[in-house]
């Protein structure tokens, strides 16, 4: 007898019809974009209505794939390629996910000045006092029981 | 039908997208001067890839100079017009027929290639001709172009991009940072090619 294991792909995302993809560089880096329909190895063409992407080819290199995914036909209009992702509230879960936020913080604070920087610094000392200062009570208290 | 927009006035926007493609097609039509014994030449008509009129306008005689008798010193071009893609938003497969001077002889292809728009393609047959047969653009000719349904693509290679069913994943991706900044030839921890 011959077993035929399934064999799972390591892979969870994928370059196919409706992977949404963020965009890695040129002026809408940072937005995302559906895959309408893949145009050969290298370049796949993208529709992002919800962001403001226009429909056009774009190399793959230059695309982060998401774990979203819309479902539509291959090339698909941008109405309905609007549509479904409209409905699956692509751009909300985006916008709510870590990477989004974390993309959004790292901007953030690139795009401090000196005066917002130094409030930082002081934020960041207020709260590592609050901190420190209930982690060295408990540890005395610990010390003190016999504990540690 | 194809859309043409006429460029005798010779302004082109050089700002537009669309321009900053390497090839645009232009439709130019053109006759012999009509003459006391020929009153009405027969007027010809090609569709030419070149990056800009002036060029569109030299391969139209070199063309037409060697398919008929007529010559640029006593002919005359009665239109030229940029042919716009119609449907920029759909994956298309071309077949292009092309006519290819080697150092070793003069050949005839056929090649397959999948593209956005018939410049494009054209874009990207001039580049695999480059890169394949060290072919310049002067010694290619485009003999036709034909924009080719799914089922009737004869090679493998765009065959395997046909389907509603395709996917692939990315394997070994390796980030190219947009900043320059980041693109340093070390890194200091090695980097995740992992999706």
């Amino acid at each position: 007898l011959i077993h035929f294991y399934k064999r799972e792909m390591p892979f969870k995302k994928f370059v196919e019809i409706g992977r949404v993809a963020m965009l890695n560089q040129g002026p809408d880096a940072g937005k995302i974009a559906a895959i309408v329909n893949v145009i050969d190895q290298n370049r796949v063409l993208i529709d992002g209505p919800t962001s403001g992407v226009l429909r056009q080819a774009y190399p793959i290199k230059q695309l982060h794939l998401t774990p979203l995914r819309v479902k539509f036909a291959f090339n698909a209009k941008t109405k309905v390629v609007r549509k479904e992702m409209e409905s699956e509230k692509v751009q909300e879960s985006w916008d709510s996910s870590n990477w989004a936020k974390r993309m959004a913080l790292k901007s953030k604070r690139d795009g401090l000045n000196d005066f917002d920087r130094f409030k930082l610094r002081k934020a960041k000392s207020a709260r590592n006092k609050i901190v420190a200062k209930a982690l060295n009570t408990k540890k005395r208290q610990l010390r003190k029981a016999g504990k540690i | 039908a194809i859309r043409t927009k006429s460029l005798l006035s010779h302004t082109v926007n050089m700002d537009s997208q669309e321009n900053r493609c390497p090839f645009q097609e232009y439709q130019i039509i053109g006759r012999k001067y009509p003459t006391p014994s020929e009153p009405n030449p027969k007027i010809y008509r090609m569709r030419i890839f070149a990056p800009n009129e002036v060029v569109a306008k030299s391969r139209f005689w070199y063309f037409v100079r060697k398919l008929k008798r007529v010559k640029k010193w006593k002919g005359e071009i009665l239109d030229i017009s940029l042919i716009e893609e119609e449907d920029k938003g759909t994956a298309k497969n071309y077949g292009i027929w092309l006519r290819f001077e080697s150092r070793a002889g003069i050949y005839n292809m056929y090649k397959e290639f999948r593209d956005v728009t018939r410049c494009g393609a054209v874009h990207c047959c001039y580049s695999n001709m480059a890169s394949l047969h060290c072919a310049r653009g002067r010694h290619i000719q485009i003999i036709k172009i034909v924009e080719l349904k799914d089922e009737d693509c004869k090679r493998p290679y765009i065959q395997q991009l046909h389907g509603p069913d395709l996917k692939f994943p990315m394997p070994h991706r390796r980030v190219r940072f947009a900043e320059k900044r980041y693109r340093t030839p070390f890194l200091r921890k090695r980097m995740n090619t992992w999706q």
